[in-house]
This record gives C-alpha cells, structure tokens and sequence, in this order.
C-alpha cells in the first residue's frame, strides 16, 4: 500500500454501513442479538435522509376502516407494473403491521385518531378490496413520520450502545478470492485515518443517488455509495433504469410537498383551473400512482397548459382545506412552502413540478437482505458476507414503480429482516478469516489517487455535466433518440474524469476529496441507469418510452442486471427473472393485467 | 494577570478577497477560515458573489463558493430543507440553518458567516459536536416502560399527543445550545437547552414509565438548573421551538414532585 497511509484495524460479527431507517434498524437487530456490530455512516444518523420522508408509513392496521395485508399486497403489485417480485412483496405486507407496532413500542411519535391509536392517511395507489375503493393505509406523525422514525430508531441505538463510526466515508468493500465480502474500509473524515473494517458479514444501507440528476428531492449526501462500492466488487446492480419522479417537487428548489398533502384533499390544476388528473385517472384522480401523476403533469406543461410566467410548472391547491387540518398534520409543508415558494398554504397553491425522488433500482437481494447475482446460470446465487437493505437494494418489492410510503415500510421491514437472517448466518464472535494480503490497497489506491487528482476540470463541474445530461436525457419520457443522446454524453463525462482537480490536499474533513470520490460514485451509476433505460423497449413504471408505449409481458418481464466497468466505464447487460409466485400458499400470484388508476 | 486579549494563536486576522469580476449583483460574504494542519491564526476569507447567478439561501451561496471559487471551503450541509440540522452556523450574528435562511434576511451589508460559537473548531465551519451529542445520549431518548407492551400500539388521546407537539420536532442541530451563555460557561456540566429539550419530549410522553427516573437524574445544580432564562435558544431556534419553555416545565415536574 502507499507509504503515507497506515490502516487502523478493527474486527466485527456485522459492518452496516449507512445510519439511515434501514441501517439503524439492521444494527438493532444485530446488537439485540449479540453480534459485535460497527455502523459506519458518513453523516450524524439522524441527519441521514430518511429524516425528510414526510407523509408516512404503510401497514394494513385497518385502524381507519377494514383492511387486509393482501390488498397491500395487490397494490404495491399493480403499483410496481409486474416488475415486483411476489414472494418479497408479501414478506413485505405481511410484516409491515408488526413493524408499524414495533416503531410505536419504540415511541415513535405518531398522530392520533379519535379513539388513541395510530392515524392512517390515504396514499397513491392505496386501495381497498383489490382496487375498489381508497384505503387509509399510511400511519404517519404529522407530515414529519421519516424524521419522528429516525430519530426514535436513533434513540434505540443509543439505548443498546451501538458502536458508531460518525463521519467516517466507506471507500470499498474488501472481497476474498472466493467471491465473499469480507469488510468495508473507511476513512474517518475528521483525521483523514484510514480504518480497516474486518466483518463475517457487511450490511450496505447506503440510500438512492438521486444527485445523479440536477433536481432531485434527495440530499447533497444521496449518492449511492454502497451501489457504487458493489459495482466495483464486480458485482451487478438491478433494474436501474426505474427512477422515480415525485409529481410534486418545489417549483425551483425542488424540496418535496409530501403526496399526503393530495391524501388530505389537495389536488393539482393547470393554467386553466382545471383538475386534470380526472381525465388521466378517472377513479383514482389526484391519488393516482406517481408514475403516473407525473406523466400527466408533463404532458399538461408540454401542451402548453402550464402555470407560471415560462407555463412550465402546475399548482397544487391545498388552501381549500381547514386551516386547523393544516396546522396538525401538514405543518412541515405549509413550513417548506413558506420559506421556499414564498406561498401561504391557506391562501395560494404551491407551484410544483415532477422532480427525482426514489430509485427502485439498486442492489438485487432476497427478502432476507442477502444480495444475489447471476453466476453460471444461477441468477438468485448469495454472495456470501454481503447484504443490502433499504433504498440502496432491489429486492424488489417496488418493481418499476414505488408507492407512496411504501419505502419507509420496506427500511424497517427489511432492517429487521436483515438482523434475523444474520443471527442465523452467524455466531457472536466467532473466528475470522486471515484477511487476504493487500486487502484494502484498493480502496486507498482509489483515495490516494484523487487526493492528489492535478487535473484542470473541477469536480463540480463534471458532476453538473453529469446532472444535466440525466436531467434532459433520462426523465419522466424517453426515446431511444433522447436515450442514445444520454448514453454518449454520459460517457463523455466519464471520460473527463482522468482530467479532475482535487484543490484540497488536507486529510482533516477534506469535503472537495469527499465530493470527488461521491461524484465517481455517482456516474457509474448513471451510465447503468442509462444503459438499461437504452435497452428496455417498452414502458413500465417509471420508465415511459414515446417509441414503445406499451408494457410487454412477453419481452420484458424480467430484471435488469447492469455489471460497470470502473476503469473503462464500460456496462455490460444481462437479466434476471421475475418471481412469478408468492411466499406462503395464503395467497395467489397475482396475475398481470392492464394497470388503470 | 488578567489576559484581556485572546491569546495570540486565536486572533483572527484578515485573510483573502475573492473578487466576483463583470457581476452586477454582488454580495461579499465575509467567511470564517482555520484548518488544523498549519500554523496559522484563523482568518476570514472575503468572497464576492454574483446574486443573479446564485440561489436565494446562504447555503446557496456557500455551495456556489465551494463549486466555483474555492474548493477548500469546508461546511456541513446535507438535506437543504431544514430537516437534517447538519448546516447550523452563525450566520449574520445569530445561530441559524444556512440552508433556510434567506440571502436577503442577512442584514449587514456584508454576510459575516461563523462556526457555532464556542465549539472546538474542526475546521472551517465545521464544529466538532462530539460533548453536544454526548448529552442528548444522557438524557436516554427513548421510551422506558413497565407495564407489558400491548399486542397493538399505546393507546394515546388526541391531548396527551398535542403535549409533544414543539418538542419532537428537535432536529438536533444545535443553534440553541450554542447562542446560550450559560452552555458557554459550563458546557462539561450544563445539558443545556437541546438536551433538556429532548429530555421533556419523553417527560411530557403519555406513555412513557420512567418520569422519577428521568427526573433524578436531572435534579442537580447544574445539569438543569444552570438554565437562567436568557431565552437565546428560543430566538436561535431554526424550528421555532421554545428550549426554555420545556426547561421551565421540567423545573415545574421537579417542584411539584418535590412539593
């Protein structure tokens, strides 16, 4: 290894990495049960970005009215356009009520109903009886459930003195010759030492890469480094061409107004006044799923029946609703909109636009966490030492298209799940294997490499490059024209790279080198959510193609695998099928059918 | 002898201009600056920024600083909606979010930007908030109970919920202990005004079975009592949230406890 660098090693049961919902709620599980477990996150936990979801999260309690974890099921189905595997959406719905419970048990701080038990919101796509009426299905703490979970799941944390390592940035994984991860290294961003992680097992709980585009509802920090960090193992990530458009992004500074705003009453109007969402989804309206909200918004501002000066956004009106309604559970929002639309709640509409908010794609798992990938014909082989929860991983459960509340469900579920499934691999403190030599060299060779980067473009510059190619090219419609377009400007990005400056040399928070390593991150990333957007001819989801209109069971049916080549950027496709049935004999595959809202 | 000066390696002296060449609209924003690898007295860095090209927060402005005029700036910054609490700073004079705080609020005619004050210094404007953190873990922020869990959640009235409205919403960034005098003085023994917050959130918690406990642990000279009502942490508050307005209430439990 380089001579300036010295590894400080340490040895655990679990490495999770990422303190976000999913994360804290794995190292729980971990801890509960005796595994020596590290957490290392790059920000303070309860600054991860789970601590800006909104509107909710969703269990079938049927505390509003009936309800069934079934018609969950059949929704987050239909929701995902197929592409969801069966068997994981059920462990899912299943699982969710007694996640919602244990959340509250934890002291979550959720709103209340009239007889004291957990308030329930209607959501997108959310439906009663397999799609006949509209279910009340998302517990939510005001319009704040994402920071009340995180911050309580932190709390719990304390309480069970979980190891943290704050403000240290993951590198890479360490990997053995047999294909197995074995660790994680990291630097610790106030020293700039670099410290050697041994694991029998790594937990990725790293969040989307939303800042892969310009405008995006996700933080400066959603940069998909655990994706990234698997790409370079040589491993695939799945079905990355699914990125999701929140219909109701801030006009400008693209900070989200929760769909609950929509649940509670709000609806959205063009230019004419008109509630145009009747004619797109006669049944569901404004409370369509969001692939489908921001479609027809970009097809009213298209046609010219925007609002505004430039007609290039829409309104949504939630100044009909009681001012008191408003104040108890949308207060973040009216809060949000004040301070950056300038708009009073209770007397104007927020302007809004479709903005990046969720990436289905990520790491493929099973529902225990385990991530999986194609090996000789195999395509559900486990990668031993190495799982993925949250947004960071594919599991899938949201398929082509993720509902509404139904991610913070899947971070506590899936947290969960991962604990359990990782009591059962592993035995507190059992012996290691010898690290293979030179492991780490890599990721400090990766690390020395743009500490000392003399190039002539900035990282910022390279990564607005980035954002904007994603931001024109791969949005809510494609074409192969505007895809192919993509796919060669991306690479023209990356090809900048050998080309980049580094201005700080300091190993104390050196935040230029931190963004520099993010940025790297960030464009394989994008060059495998282009490449598969290139290759899916037809729509699904969150993937609109004008020159292939139409789901394609036939064809299409199946996921995505994109393998990125780190050094020559280079991607390569492959597939993995879709699982066509379900976990239990409780209930029947539900079969594909047109998707009508 | 009685310093009355700081001492020599602490003064802060005046450091680079940054001009902002053919802008019309410009804004210098007078930065803060020390790193821990030289020698060198902390300085402030004056940056001229073009407002029409420039988004209308200060955190705007710092990012647009760090991206194209000066990639050794060094901040925190994370959500830019005010949730993550991760870029407190002092801004203008007073501790705020410079992600919702508006350029045109600033009302100096230059932006004078600062770490929180009296915190060890990182670097830049980063703060090391190792202590802060410390005791918002000592006032155990989570809900203790007894009695059985039931199989559903804890039943809890519209009301009982209302009393932690004002207080969960904490999102730890620390503007508030930070602007308090009396945390300046006795930051090792003092909890301070997020902590105490924090520790109310669970106290005024209709479910929550550990309330003696709670309060044993907090009745002491210092650790609450050194609260003297100055009521900086309410006007620092980004959120609008009344630190010493829960402080007052858990002296209020000890007294009617005790009484």
């Amino acid at each position: 290894m380089t001579a300036t660098y010295k590894f400080v090693d340490h040895t655990f049961d679990v490495v999770v990495v990422g303190a976000g919902g999913a994360g804290l709620r794995a190292t729980l599980g971990c801890v509960e049960k005796g595994l020596k477990t590290a957490n290392i996150t790059k920000v303070f936990p309860t600054r991860s970005h789970t601590v800006a979801a909104q509107g909710g999260v969703a269990a079938s309690l049927g505390n509003m009215g009936p309800d069934d974890w079934r018609w969950h099921m059949y929704d987050t189905v239909k929701g995902s356009d197929w592409l969801g595997d069966q068997d994981a959406i059920e462990y899912l719905c299943r699982h969710a009520p007694a996640a919602v419970y244990e959340l509250e048990h934890f002291g979550v701080p959720f709103s209340r109903t009239e007889d004291g038990r957990i308030y329930q919101r209607p959501f997108g796509g959310m439906t009663t009886n397999f799609g006949e009426g509209i279910a009340q299905r998302t517990c939510a703490a005001a319009d704040r459930t994402g920071h009340a979970m995180l911050h309580t799941l932190y709390g719990q944390s304390v309480r069970h003195k979980a190891e943290f390592y704050i403000e240290y940035f993951a590198i890479d994984l360490i990997m053995g010759e047999d294909g197995s991860a074995q660790g994680v290294v990291a630097i610790d961003m106030a020293t700039g030492e670099i410290h050697r992680f041994r694991a029998s097992l790594v937990i990725l709980a790293t969040g989307g890469y939303g800042r892969a585009y310009f405008s995006a509802t996700s933080a400066h920090t959603c940069t998909g480094d655990g994706n990234a960090m698997v790409l370079r193992a040589g491993l695939p990530l799945q079905d990355m061409e699914f990125v999701q458009f929140h219909p109701t992004g801030i006009y400008g500074s693209g900070c989200l107004i929760t769909e609950g705003s929509r649940g509670e009453g709000g609806y959205l109007v063009n230019s004419s006044g008109e509630r145009f969402m009747e004619r797109y989804a006669p049944s569901a309206k404004d409370l369509a799923s969001r692939d489908v909200v921001s479609r027809a918004m970009t097809i009213e501002i298209r046609e010219g029946r925007g609002v505004g000066p430039l007609k290039d956004h829409i309104f949504l009106h939630l100044d009909h609703l009681d001012p008191k309604i408003l104040a108890e559970r949308l207060p973040g929002i009216s809060e949000s909109a004040r301070i950056f639309a300038g708009v009073d709640v209770t007397k104007e509409p927020i302007p809004v636009l479709p903005t990046v908010h969720y990436n289905m794609g990520g790491i493929p798992t099973n529902y225990h966490g385990e991530v999986l990938t194609l090996k000789d014909g195999n395509p559900d082989t486990v990668v031993p030492g190495l799982m993925a929860i949250g947004e960071a991983a594919c599991v899938s459960v949201h398929g082509a298209n993720r509902l509404g509340s139904n991610s913070l469900i899947d971070l506590v579920v899936f947290g969960r799940a991962a604990g359990i499934r990782a009591a059962e691999l592993l035995k507190p403190d059992a012996k290691k294997p010898e690290l293979p030599k030179g492991a780490g060299d890599n990721a400090v060779a990766r690390l020395d490499r743009f500490r000392n980067a003399k190039g002539g473009t900035r990282t910022a510059e390279l990564r607005g490059r980035m954002q904007r190619v994603m931001q024109e090219d791969v949005a809510v419609f494609r074409t192969g024209e505007t895809l192919q377009s993509g796919q060669k400007r991306i690479a023209e990005v990356f090809s900048g790279i050998p080309d980049i400056r580094v201005s700080d040399r300091s190993l104390v928070w050196n935040s230029d080198l931190i963004e520099t390593l993010e940025f790297d991150n960030l464009i394989v990333q994008a060059i495998a959510t282009v490449e598969g957007a290139v290759n899916r001819q037809e729509s699904r989801g969150a993937h609109a193609r004008e020159d292939f209109p139409n789901r394609d069971d036939e064809n299409w049916m199946k996921h995505t695998l994109c393998w990125v080549d780190g050094n020559t950027g280079k991607p390569k496709l492959d597939y993995r099928p879709v699982h066509t049935y379900t976990m239990s004999n409780e209930i029947e595959y539900i079969k594909p059918k047109a998707r009508v809202y | 002898m009685v310093q009355l000066r700081l001492p020599k390696n602490s003064r802060v002296t005046e450091g680079q201009t940054y001009k902002a060449e053919g802008a019309t609209r410009v804004r210098s924003f007078r930065i803060y600056r020390w790193s821990p690898d030289d020698d060198q007295n902390p300085r402030i860095d004056t940056y001229e920024v073009d407002l029409d090209k420039c988004g209308p927060m200060v955190l705007d402005a710092l990012i647009k600083i760090k991206n194209e005029i000066d990639q050794t700036l060094t901040f925190r910054r994370s959500c830019r909606e005010g949730i993550c609490g991760s870029c407190a700073m002092n801004i203008d004079g007073k501790n705020t979010l410079a992600c919702t705080h508006g350029i045109a609020e600033c009302e100096g005619k230059d932006v004078q930007i600062n770490p929180l004050p009296h915190m060890p210094v990182v670097k830049d404007l980063v703060p090391d908030l190792t202590n802060f953190y410390a005791q918002h873990a000592y006032v155990q922020p989570w809900l203790k109970t007894t009695t059985p869990e039931p199989e559903k959640e804890w039943k809890q009235s519209h009301e009982q919920r209302e009393k932690l409205d004002g207080l969960y919403e904490c999102i730890l960034c620390a503007c508030c202990s930070t602007s308090c005098p009396s945390y300046w003085w006795n930051d090792d023994k003092y909890l301070g005004p997020a902590a105490l917050l924090q520790s109310y959130r669970w106290l005024a918690d209709s479910r929550d079975e550990a309330k003696d406990e709670r309060l044993d642990d907090l009745e002491d000279p210092f650790k609450l009592y050194r609260c003297h009502t100055i009521m900086n942490c309410a006007k620092a508050c980004p959120k609008g949230l009344n630190p010493a307005k829960a402080i007052a209430e858990i002296k209020g439990l000890i007294v009617e406890r005790d009484s």
